[in-house]
């Protein structure tokens, strides 16, 4: 968000988007580098936090209140209940595309959501497109465009129970 | 054979078939949103599992798989996004049922008046 | 263990057949462009496989690198068919 870009920020703010984002950072680079040596260890912090630096106005979506351990919580609860999704939403697939009459009703709707910064949008967004029988088109502002492949209802409040509650109560509670 | 590796081979048999069935629902769908549909979901998954199962084989390479595990989960969703906005501002074909249920046109309408 | 993989390379030859077969049929070119993208997904997971059936190591560089090349081709390819770049 541009607003967001341009902002005076404090300077309690700067340092903790500077160490999160170091240590999701290092925590790429072992990824990457796939090794616990310890010249690839200094290397890695050293330009890590030289990148981190540079990036505090580019990385915006999170800072170190992020490890608060409620939120931990919520973040592994999150990634199990997108787990389930995917298997399920990968049997609603198999099940379609099976059986020999093609099951489909596709339609698009739209539902609005409460979520506020641009990241949580975009975590909402990838995670419709991977639940059962769902793809998001588009996102303008707070309304969801959302192709279903077996459309039940047109009415938005109906929808978004159908489609995007079970995700938003938790991420209301990450962001 | 120790159990990671009973789990890692069962796991690349489940993501091949589910990619086999991702590529299935691509050839028989009808229109290029549905395909969409099937494509992303059962690619995700099956590339995941896959590649899950060899990181279980070959338990030194855990952390770069993880890392090829969340690229592709963060980038298949975001490319069938892109491509599903633009099929539908190009008009692309679209395949209804009964009646046509489309709440997306409005904002195409919007943008045609501003021009 | 072996025969695993053989069996799912052979798996993923038959959905890249299929996936190839809409590539060369897809009546728009979203649906070309689709299929290209599922391609490169299984094009990932084999190398990845052949990475563990011949022990090396590097080759997951390869399926990495292969991976976001073909993510920023798809997004520039869609860019382009929305008249946006």
């Amino acid at each position: 968000m541009k607003s967001d870009y341009l902002k005076k920020l404090s300077f309690g703010t700067k340092l903790s988007r500077f160490f999160m984002n170091w240590i999701f950072l290092i925590m790429v680079w072992i990824g990457f580098t796939n090794t616990f040596d310890m010249q690839e260890i200094i290397v890695g912090v050293l330009l890590t936090a030289l990148i981190s630096f540079l990036g505090i106005r580019l990385f915006t979506c999170c800072d170190l209140s992020l490890l608060h351990p409620v939120r931990l919580y919520n973040i592994a609860k999150f990634i199990i209940v997108f787990l389930i999704a995917l298997i399920k939403s990968n049997f609603d697939v198999a099940r379609r595309v099976l059986s020999p009459s093609l099951p489909i009703n596709p339609g698009i709707v739209k539902f609005k959501t409460k979520l506020k910064t641009n990241f949580s949008k975009m975590v909402l967004a990838n995670s419709i497109t991977l639940t059962p029988g769902t793809l998001t088109i588009d996102v303008v502002d707070d309304t969801f465009y959302v192709h279903w492949i077996d459309t039940l209802t047109t009415n938005p409040e109906e929808s978004y129970k159908e489609i995007a509650e079970q995700f938003e109560e938790i991420l209301l509670k990450i962001f | 054979m120790s159990i990671l590796e009973i789990i890692g081979g069962l796991l690349i048999v489940i993501g091949s078939i589910f990619l086999f069935l991702g590529a299935l629902g691509i050839y028989r769908m009808p229109d290029v949103f549905n395909r969409l549909q099937a494509g992303t979901k059962a690619s995700t998954l099956g590339a995941m599992a896959t590649i899950l199962g060899v990181g279980l084989l070959a338990p030194g390479w855990i952390f770069k798989v993880l890392i090829i595990i969340l690229f592709i989960a963060y980038s298949n969703p975001i490319s069938s996004h892109a491509l599903a906005r633009a099929m539908h501002k190009r008009k692309g074909y679209m395949y209804f049922k009964d009646e046509d249920i489309d709440a997306y046109s409005e904002i195409e309408e919007k943008d045609n008046s501003e021009k | 263990m072996d025969y695993i993989i053989y069996f799912s390379l052979t798996v993923m030859t038959l959905a890249l057949i299929l996936a190839a077969v809409r590539f060369y049929k897809g009546p728009s070119a979203g649906d070309r462009t689709l299929a290209l993208d599922t391609m490169t997904t299984i094009g990932v997971s084999s190398i990845v496989l052949l990475a563990y059936l011949f022990d090396r190591y590097i080759y997951l560089d390869v399926a990495l690198v292969y991976g976001v090349l073909g993510f920023i081709g798809v997004i520039v390819i869609a860019r382009y068919l929305e008249k946006a770049l």
